[in-house]
């Protein structure tokens, strides 16, 4: 082979030739992406054109915001969703980090056990707290001698709600913060003779100070976004997440919706921004040399911490115990006998016990194809050679919906899909659309928990597959899937629990065929069915619990099953 | 040279023509020529930056290069995908699929060959007897040394009989024995099989002991290429002199047709072309300085001092002054220091061998 006439030609730049892997992989990627411009990008442009157009449909400019900015009942949320958020943040960053403390700094018995207590509220949907507290210090509640004439119905109401709401996502990230603590710093500390106090704010706070500032972000995105607590207790109290719906749901105005929608993405998305800058700073803090902190005996202080995960637990319990309570008692506050009466949700608005299994069905769906669009589009952006370009518009689009108030994208579906024009137009009231809705909706934290689970694993497994010859799909088949288990069941669950809790998206999309049983809480609370309402609740929770052991005792199963090729 | 029967047997295996890859401005290889002949062990040698794993990376094609060709046995690869080119590769980490056992590690490449199942059995244990595996076909990857975790990795690598072994660092994430044994078996074992071989390392005795021919690079370009003998003997510059092995570096003046001044002693040697009054570098390697038995009288000798002694195990490492402000070293055998009783500030005359003395540009 003589090929001196092209002796010019290896100063040319080269042009790699995609194998037939690479056009896979891409086409893959395509349809994800695809995936997530139908069902997220486009419909965020609907409603960002409808919040410009008048009733009938023709750009109107700013009038639309220049009317909602001069009505002061709705300028009035702006200020009253800050108010609730801030203090909600405040609060439950501060008993969240208490909480993380006792768990990882102390010698406190039952760890494990508050743990899986200050969990629990992940369970249930955010109405439920309002619902309890409607018992307890309601106009007819138990203990409402406690609030020496002050009302619950209002920002008390709906704070103390959120914190139940909010407490173990904040619990988490700080967890998070304080297990990777490095002993040696402990160590050294103690060396230079630093009393416990002087530790505590020379190397405790400062090394869980980006863990508490990311608590704090997620909370208060959780709480401006959420409209459960507030419908429920707020009374009065008009926060932007209840105006978009009461625009919406109670007066059709779809165009003034929009604009809320528009309003309440500001704070969330700058939120979200925020969090995003402050957790990559978290991760540089990381050091592969860290030791793990080993709390040391002290009676006093474990004494006083035990004190304290008793009376959070006793607050989490309680609410969930005075729930339970009501959804048995046969006519609060006269009959106080317990029976199954409220049970019967046929009786009730909210569409009966069909709800409740449309909401297992739906679950289930979320969680098979949710889990393996995730799982399927983290490994085809983290694993695929080259096309740079695409990838980092993948990540965006992978990374968006966190910033994306649940109330908005639902509202934003129903501009985009019940659009008459839209090829996916028959989407609009079918089962479908809900676990479309709820796959976008929570895709950020399970695409991250995939992403942190493939990156874990050998960068060069792919290129051995390839140099003998493989195609990357049996390498995914063989290995990655199998090592990455854990990760693909913890994000199946994720998604389970969601979809069985959320209400704020769905809220607008579900059909009299397809109701579910967070919105039939929410529509028997609304008609004053509240015990029917806490008795939907309660079965929420009762199978969450009943999916979140079931995936515990999975994943221990697989842990032993697979001990022979981890212990290291 | 013309097109004999024989030369077109010989015509190079794998053929790199100004290979160029930059990352944005940087220029991780810079216009990279070389041959490598069928059957090689060739060895990319140069501190870590200097482009080797990026040579690698484009010759398997996970990287590929910006510019510029590489052919294997005549096919133009250049901007074919890993999975169209010929190699087996072996990485630093090894990459093991941790999920696996050894047995199905190493049957991994042979699936989907049309190949029947027994013959895939047979060819496993055929390649777990070459490594000397035999009886850990059954463990998980986790549950062997890392001595053993490399060699599954190369009968995983050798599975599929690839025209081209790619070594990025093999030995590097091992123990100091288990590296010197390892040396040796995978050198044998590639000689056995006669598969060309590239392997990338940082470690000049690797490259030393293991290679036929070495590639000393630097900032994305090649130094010299060459047996190591030859690259130790006589590095092409003073950067090569200074990575491989121990070198003395002195600077002189070109005095004669064959002179070097240095200090106020003339020194014979090569002077390798250089102009006449031509500032130098002068180079000689520690343990090719001659003491003992060295007159005054004898070609190319000066007085020295003995500064100090380091014993260094098997032998010393003298450090010598000379009346120039150049300081030497020497490496003595532990025998001739006892032989001629030197000591710390015994004054004494050295020989610096002619044929030992390399000059090199001032400028480099």
């Amino acid at each position: 082979m003589v090929n001196s006439p092209v002796a010019a030609a290896p100063s040319l730049a080269v042009k790699p030739k995609l194998g037939r892997d690479d056009w896979l992989m891409r086409a893959g990627m395509g349809v994800i992406a695809l995936y997530l411009i139908c069902t997220l990008a486009l419909p965020l442009y609907f409603m960002l054109s409808k919040s410009f157009q008048s009733k009938a449909g023709e750009f109107a400019g700013f009038a639309n915001f220049l009317a909602y900015f001069s009505t002061p009942a709705l300028f009035q949320s702006i200020y009253n969703s800050f108010y609730i958020a801030l203090l909600t943040t405040a609060v439950t960053t501060t008993l969240a980090f208490v909480s993380a403390y006792a768990l990882t700094r102390s010698g406190m018995p039952f760890k494990g056990l508050f743990k899986i207590i200050l969990m629990v509220p992940i369970l249930v949907p955010s109405l439920l707290p309002g619902i309890a507290l409607v018992y307890l210090f309601g106009n007819q509640g138990l203990l409402k001698g406690l609030l020496f004439g002050h009302s619950i119905y209002g920002p008390l109401g709906i704070v103390i709600a959120e914190v139940f709401y909010t407490l173990p996502h904040a619990l988490l990230i700080i967890l998070t913060a304080l297990t990777i603590a490095d002993a040696r710093l402990y160590e050294a500390a103690v060396a230079l003779r630093a009393s416990r106090a002087r530790v505590f704010f020379t190397v405790t706070l400062p090394g869980a100070r980006y863990g508490l500032i990311s608590a704090a972000f997620v909370v208060f995105t959780l709480v401006i976004t959420d409209f459960g607590a507030p419908k429920v207790i707020g009374g009065q109290y008009n926060v932007l997440a209840l105006d978009i719906y009461k625009q919406v749901i109670g007066q059709q105005n779809f165009e003034m919706g929009a604009v809320v929608g528009v309003v309440l993405l500001i704070p969330a998305v700058a939120a979200f921004i925020v969090d995003r800058l402050v957790q990559r700073r978290q991760v540089a803090l990381l050091s592969a040399r860290a030791v793990p902190y080993q709390p040391r005996p002290s009676a006093r202080l474990d004494a006083a911490m035990l004190l304290w995960a008793v009376l959070i637990s006793v607050f989490i319990l309680g609410i969930l115990g005075s729930c339970q309570y009501a959804a048995l008692v046969k006519f609060w506050p006269y009959n106080l006998s317990l029976d199954l009466s409220h049970y019967r949700f046929d009786r009730v608005d909210g569409g009966g016990w069909d709800s409740y299994f449309n909401s297992i069905r739906m679950s289930l769906y979320t969680a098979v194809v949710g889990t393996i669009i995730v799982f399927t589009g983290a490994y085809l952006v983290e694993k695929g050679r080259g096309f740079r370009l695409g990838r980092a518009a993948f990540q965006f689009l992978a990374l968006a919906p966190m910033a994306i108030p649940g109330m908005v994208l639902g509202l934003a579906y129903i501009f985009f899909f019940n659009w008459p024009a839209n090829p996916l137009h028959g989407l609009y009231g079918t089962m479908a659309i809900l676990v479309i809705c709820t796959i976008t909706h929570f895709y950020t934290v399970s695409h991250l928990t995939a992403v942190t689970a493939l990156k874990q694993m050998d960068p060069e497994f792919e290129a051995v597959s390839a140099s003998l010859k493989q195609p990357f799909y049996k390498m995914l088949g063989r290995v990655t899937v199998p090592v990455c288990l854990p990760a693909i069941l913890d994000i199946s669950i994720y998604f389970f629990v969601n979809a069985m809790t959320t209400v704020s998206a769905v809220v607008f999309l579900y059909s009299p065929n397809t109701t579910l049983a967070s919105v039939a809480v929410l529509n028997m609370d609304d008609a004053g069915d509240i015990a029917p309402a806490a008795a939907m609740g309660m079965m929420i929770f009762y199978t969450n619990a009943g999916a979140r052991i079931l995936h515990g005792w999975v994943t221990q199963g697989l842990h032993r099953r697979f001990q022979a090729w981890r212990n290291r | 040279m013309t097109g004999q029967p024989d030369e077109s047997e010989r015509a190079p295996y794998l053929r790199i023509t100004n290979v160029t890859k930059t990352f944005g401005a940087f220029k991780a290889l810079d216009n990279i020529s070389l041959t490598i002949n069928e059957g090689e062990f060739v060895c990319f040698l140069g501190p870590s930056g200097c482009g080797k794993t990026t040579l690698l990376r484009a010759i398997a094609g996970l990287d590929i290069q910006t510019s510029g060709q590489i052919e294997q046995a005549g096919r133009d690869i250049s901007a074919l995908p890993p999975a169209e080119r010929d190699f087996g590769i072996v990485f630093q980490s090894y990459a093991l699929f941790p999920n696996l056992t050894v047995h199905k590690n190493i049957a991994y490449g042979l699936e989907n060959r049309r190949l029947k199942r027994a013959e895939v059995n047979r060819r496993v244990l055929e390649l777990l007897a070459l490594v000397g595996l035999s009886d850990q076909a059954r463990k998980y990857p986790a549950q062997l040394s890392g001595g053993q975790q490399q060699r599954v990795a190369l009968a995983r690598a050798l599975a599929t009989s690839p025209g081209l072994l790619l070594l990025d660092e093999p030995l590097s994430a091992l123990d100091a024995k288990v590296r010197a044994h390892l040396r040796q078996e995978v050198k044998s074992l590639q000689r056995q099989l006669g598969v060309t071989t590239i392997m990338v390392t940082h470690d000049q005795e690797e490259a030393l002991t293991m290679a036929d021919r070495i590639v000393v690079m630097k900032d994305g370009a090649i130094e010299q290429v060459g047996p190591p003998l030859q690259v130790y003997r006589e590095p092409a510059s003073v950067f090569v002199a200074d990575f491989i092995g121990a070198m003395n570096f002195a600077p002189g003046v070109i005095s004669g047709p064959s002179a070097v001044r240095f200090g106020e002693w003339n020194l014979n040697c090569d002077i390798n072309g250089f102009p006449h009054g031509a500032p130098v570098t002068i180079a000689i390697r520690p343990e090719d300085i001659v003491l003992g038995e060295v007159t005054g009288d004898m070609e190319n000798s000066l007085p020295a001092r003995i500064d100090g002694l380091e014993f260094l195990g098997s032998f010393v490492r003298a450090r010598l002054a000379t009346q120039t402000p150049a300081r030497l070293q020497a490496d003595l055998s532990i025998n001739l220091v006892r032989r001629l009783n030197i000591d710390q500030g015994a004054s004494l005359s050295i020989q610096l061998p002619k044929e030992r003395i390399r000059l090199y540009s001032q400028a480099a």
